[in-house]
């Protein structure tokens, strides 16, 4: 546990008065006014808004007026959610400038709750990456060492909490982008299961696999933000329709009698000192009156693969529409094929070229059912896995990450060794399930480690259930 | 062997591909107004300029309206999918369009052509239409070497239904007919006003030509055609170009033709081998559209008569033939139920349909004029006390006032009836006038009777009826 207040603690402290939303607000600034520029979580530092903000609860709750579940709560959003009038660049040059005019409906559910916007941060272009390196605006550092990478591609949601700049924020996730930089910097992160929270106004990366969840320290705050920012959309026709399930009163009930499957073929590639934290996760569940079980996840190891088809085949059609034509960054030409051609090379990073190149190769007749259409038929089996899984098992536990958070450059030359940080994340995304990573100690270099919790479709309560006993085993 | 207007041994294949704007409030996936004709640009949002972030909704009524298009033309309505349609161009906002592909909702109907042909309908699927791109300066409002281009938005997302022929046609005249037909089932279930020269409707051709008994031959998609009209010139033109190359030993190229309206020829748009990769794959923002059983059997319940069952109606009503200019004129301005009322008013339903072809051109499918008063004309008509000529004016006075006693407007034109005897005795004062005249029409000489006629009439200051002075005249001849 940090020292850090609670989203919570904040919240009941302005509600009743106890702390003005305004000093709160001031003094998550005075620390961004400390750190940021050596971290540089944030594409953005929105400060005048914010306090605005503040002043407007505290004159409300000054009236008498219920301000919300998150009264006076310092967030963070990453800067691919649409912010009415104010940029939202996804951390591409493309972007720079871009003011969306509509809140992704998230902000709009975070508004409702009381919460202060304190600035936008900064991600890997368009949510391509694991190091937030990716980003056109230079790299966000990891508050806990900053010659380490935070993770990505939610890495400044990631270190804005774990800096102390925002009490909680948020990510999105489509192969780990907020479990593995959670884990990285030691902080809770939750990815809900596919459908549970809209993702109107969410810029797209991969639409079947993008998923919106937050980041905190602790699970009880996290299951609040999960709780505030789910139920159905009529904006968003993947929205399940119905209502947002209630977590934090699960918190605390803890896990007598569930059964903690263990993957017997987990795919290899995690480091020492991370298998050793997932072990003691192991033994302080079976402590705490759970059964551990094991289970099987044959088509796990093409999980990777499968992904590196599906995401980047619908990025290549969901970014197409950054031609230069209706808004963001354009590069003049006498026609229209070479605008397009200029605009999209001056505008994108390598990364998302790559991606683009490899999606759009996918797709293309001829290749399709080799390569997309075997990724899906992958996508079913790693489902069916799952789904054997969880009939004797009620959430499995894995590493999040399989290494601990490593230094800038370490992964950069070889894009697939990157792709490697995502192994043991990309699975649920595929499936559409929930996931979430706890800190549960330390390894190498004293960086933290993250234990994996996956759950079955809508399996959040076991899932919070078992996150709230290992945080209390930590 | 049908008549087909081609030189001997050849045969016209032709398919054609509709697309009808639905007439929807809003948009296919998007809740801003589905109107044409506005200031440009004013009918958008987030989604329909494809900002980031935004996601398609689709729009329930659009789906009604395609589901009554495909239950009209006989089609099985099916659990269906979204795909995206890959390409970019600058009115393509999202630089895809959102299209069923593999599973559309209506597949394997037909429609039956007035004179009993039957055409396939493979499918008809909905998709949504792009914005508009206007071109200025340079060559010939294309994109290519203009100055400026600006878009309008506002057409972009309007649902669509993309109605699929089977390769069915055989004439220009059976192509014709079919967009008529199909035009007149859309307007009549409500779902498109399907006017060709606003774009709510059009109309591509798939055409090809084989010797019969031979293979299919290669085709071309036949483009901008905007008007039935300009349909059957295009085919005509195409099938003849075909022929010609076919003949002189060339061989056809798959390929997209532009019409020209200017010079009435096809022209090279381009080639199969330039085609786009549209890379299509389900459209992950939205699940299946699978319509309950329930859902569509109310959709089949409500559907009105269709155009086809009500001219067989109406000939029967009024004993014209089936396939008569009248009837199909009628049913097409729904006018056919009106004449159901007069007929139900007493009237004489073959006397209205007359009437109404000629007079009712702007009144729309519920007439102003009370059906009881155009029965009431007809009746005077019938029993000999109106001329046509005099219950035309008193229509047009009638139709003026939206309503009236024909007998009392008659009245006050001093329209009466003339007794035979009457009409006799005019008749002997022309044939007196017009000795000439007589005597040329007694030697066999018929154009003579048109100048008794005229003076007769003359004489009766047009009250007597031009059909009883005609007989009193063959009588008088002794033929």
């Amino acid at each position: 546990m940090s020292n850090f207040t609670s989203a919570i603690s904040i919240a009941q402290n302005v509600a009743s008065g106890a702390q003005s939303a305004a000093s709160v607000v001031e003094e998550h600034l005075q620390r961004i006014n400390q750190r940021e520029e050596e971290v540089h979580a944030f594409n953005l530092v929105t400060s005048e808004e914010a306090r605005e903000r503040a002043g407007d609860l505290d004159a409300r709750i000054a009236r008498g007026e219920n301000v919300g579940p998150l009264a006076g709560v310092p967030i963070a959003l990453k800067d691919n959610m649409c912010t009415r009038g104010v940029p939202t660049t996804c951390s591409s040059k493309i972007l720079e400038g871009w003011k969306p005019p509509y809140n992704a409906t998230v902000v709009d559910k975070l508004f409702a709750a009381g919460a202060v916007f304190v600035g936008k941060t900064n991600l890997d272009e368009f949510a391509m990456g694991s190091s937030t390196e990716n980003s056109a605006f230079g790299p966000t550092r990891n508050p806990l060492d900053t010659s380490r990478v935070p993770g990505g591609s939610s890495g400044g949601s990631a270190a804005a909490v774990a800096a102390g700049f925002a009490a909680v924020s948020l990510g999105s996730d489509t192969g780990g982008s907020i479990r593995q930089p959670a884990a990285l910097c030691g902080v809770v992160g939750v990815k809900p299961t596919y459908g549970l929270v809209s993702r109107y106004g969410l810029v797209a990366f991969a639409s079947s696999l993008d998923q919106i969840g937050p980041f905190s320290h602790s699970v009880a705050d996290a299951a609040l933000l999960t709780e505030i920012i789910a139920g159905h959309d009529p904006m968003d026709s993947t929205s399940i329709p119905k209502p947002a399930p209630s977590l934090v009163s699960v918190l605390g009930r803890g896990v007598e009698g569930m059964r903690i499957g263990r993957v017997a073929d987990l795919p290899e590639g995690a480091d020492a000192d991370v298998l050793a934290r997932l072990d003691a996760a192991f033994i302080a569940l079976e402590k705490a009156g759970a059964t551990i079980v094991d289970v099987k996840l044959p088509s796990l190891s093409y999980a990777l693969t499968a992904y590196y088809l599906i995401a980047p085949a619908e990025a290549s059609s969901n970014l197409a529409r950054y031609d230069g034509v209706r808004y963001g960054n354009r590069v003049a030409a006498n026609d229209m094929n070479t605008m397009y051609a200029d605009t999209r090379a001056a505008g994108f990073g390598d990364e998302v070229k790559r991606r683009i190149m490899l999606g759009t190769y996918a797709l293309s007749a001829g290749y399709y059912d080799a390569y997309y259409g075997k990724a899906l038929k992958v996508r079913r089996l790693i489902s069916d896995d799952f789904a054997a899984a969880y009939v004797n098992a009620d959430v499995i536990l894995t590493p999040t990450s399989p290494t601990v958070a490593f230094p800038f450059g370490a992964k950069t030359d070889d894009p697939l060794t990157m792709y490697l940080c995502d192994i043991f994340t990309i699975p649920t995304n595929l499936a559409g399930h929930p996931a979430m990573s706890v800190p549960f100690g330390t390894g190498q270099a004293n960086m933290p480690v993250g234990v994996q919790i996956l759950a079955p479709t809508l399996g959040e309560e076991a899932m919070f259930k078992v996150a709230a006993v290992l945080e209390s085993a930590a | 062997m049908i008549d087909n207007g081609l030189p001997e041994g050849w045969e016209l294949v032709v398919g054609l591909e509709v697309h009808v704007e639905l007439a929807t409030k809003t948009k296919l996936f998007s809740g801003s107004p589905n109107r044409f004709g506005d200031e440009p640009n004013t009918n958008i949002d987030p989604v329909t300029l494809g900002l980031p972030g935004a996601l398609p909704v689709l729009n329930q009524h659009a789906v009604e309206l395609a589901m009554r298009i495909g239950l009209a033309l006989n089609c099985t309505v099916k659990p269906s999918t979204f795909h995206r349609k890959n390409y970019f161009y600058p009115d393509l906002s999202k630089a895809y369009q959102i299209t069923q592909y593999d599973e559309p909702l209506n597949v394997d109907g037909f429609l039956m052509l007035p004179g009993g042909v039957r055409i396939g309908v493979e499918r008809a699927h909905m998709e949504e239409d792009t914005g508009k791109s206007t071109h200025f300066g340079g060559a010939g409002g294309r994109i290519h070497g203009s100055e400026y281009s600006l878009i309008d938005f506002n057409r972009a997302g309007v649902p669509l239904v993309e109605i699929v022929s089977h390769p069915d046609v055989r004439t220009a005249e059976q192509a014709r007919q079919y967009v008529n037909e199909l035009r007149a089932i859309l307007v009549a279930v409500g779902a498109s006003d399907a006017k060709m020269e606003e774009g709510s409707m059009r109309c591509d051709a798939n055409v090809s030509v084989r010797k019969y008994g031979a293979e299919l031959g290669t085709r071309c998609e036949i483009k901008n055609v905007n008007s039935v009209r300009s349909l059957g010139k295009a085919i005509e033109y195409e099938a003849r170009r075909q022929i010609d190359v076919l003949e002189t030993g060339g061989t056809i190229r798959q390929e997209t033709r532009h019409w020209d309206e200017t010079d009435g020829r096809t022209h090279t748009l381009r080639a199969k081998v330039d085609a786009n990769d549209y890379r299509y794959f389900l459209e992950p923002d939205l699940v299946m559209l699978a319509p309950d059983a329930e859902w569509v059997e109310r959709v089949r319940a409500a559907l009105p008569v269709l155009p086809a069952a009500r001219r067989t109606n109406l000939a029967v009503l009024t004993g014209a033939e089936e396939d008569s200019e009248a009837v199909a004129v009628v049913v097409e301005r729904g006018q056919d139920t009106y004449i159901e009322e007069v007929k139900n008013s007493g009237g004489d339903p073959g006397r209205a349909l007359v009437w109404v072809q000629q007079s009712f051109a702007e009144e729309g499918n519920a007439p102003r004029l009370p059906a009881k008063d155009l029965a009431a004309l007809t009746v005077l008509e019938r029993d000999g006390k109106l001329t046509a000529t005099q219950a035309k004016t008193v229509l047009g006075d009638m139709l003026e006032a939206g309503g009236g006693d024909p007998a009392a407007i008659a009245a006050t034109k001093g329209f009466e009836a003339l007794d035979t005897s009457v009409i006799e005795g005019f008749v002997d004062e022309g044939i007196a006038a017009q000795p000439d005249a007589w005597a040329k029409y007694c030697a066999g000489e018929e154009k003579a009777m048109g100048a008794l006629v005229g003076t007769i009439m003359k004489l009766s200051k047009g009250k007597a009826d031009g059909k009883v002075v005609t007989a009193i005249l063959q009588q008088r001849r002794g033929s």
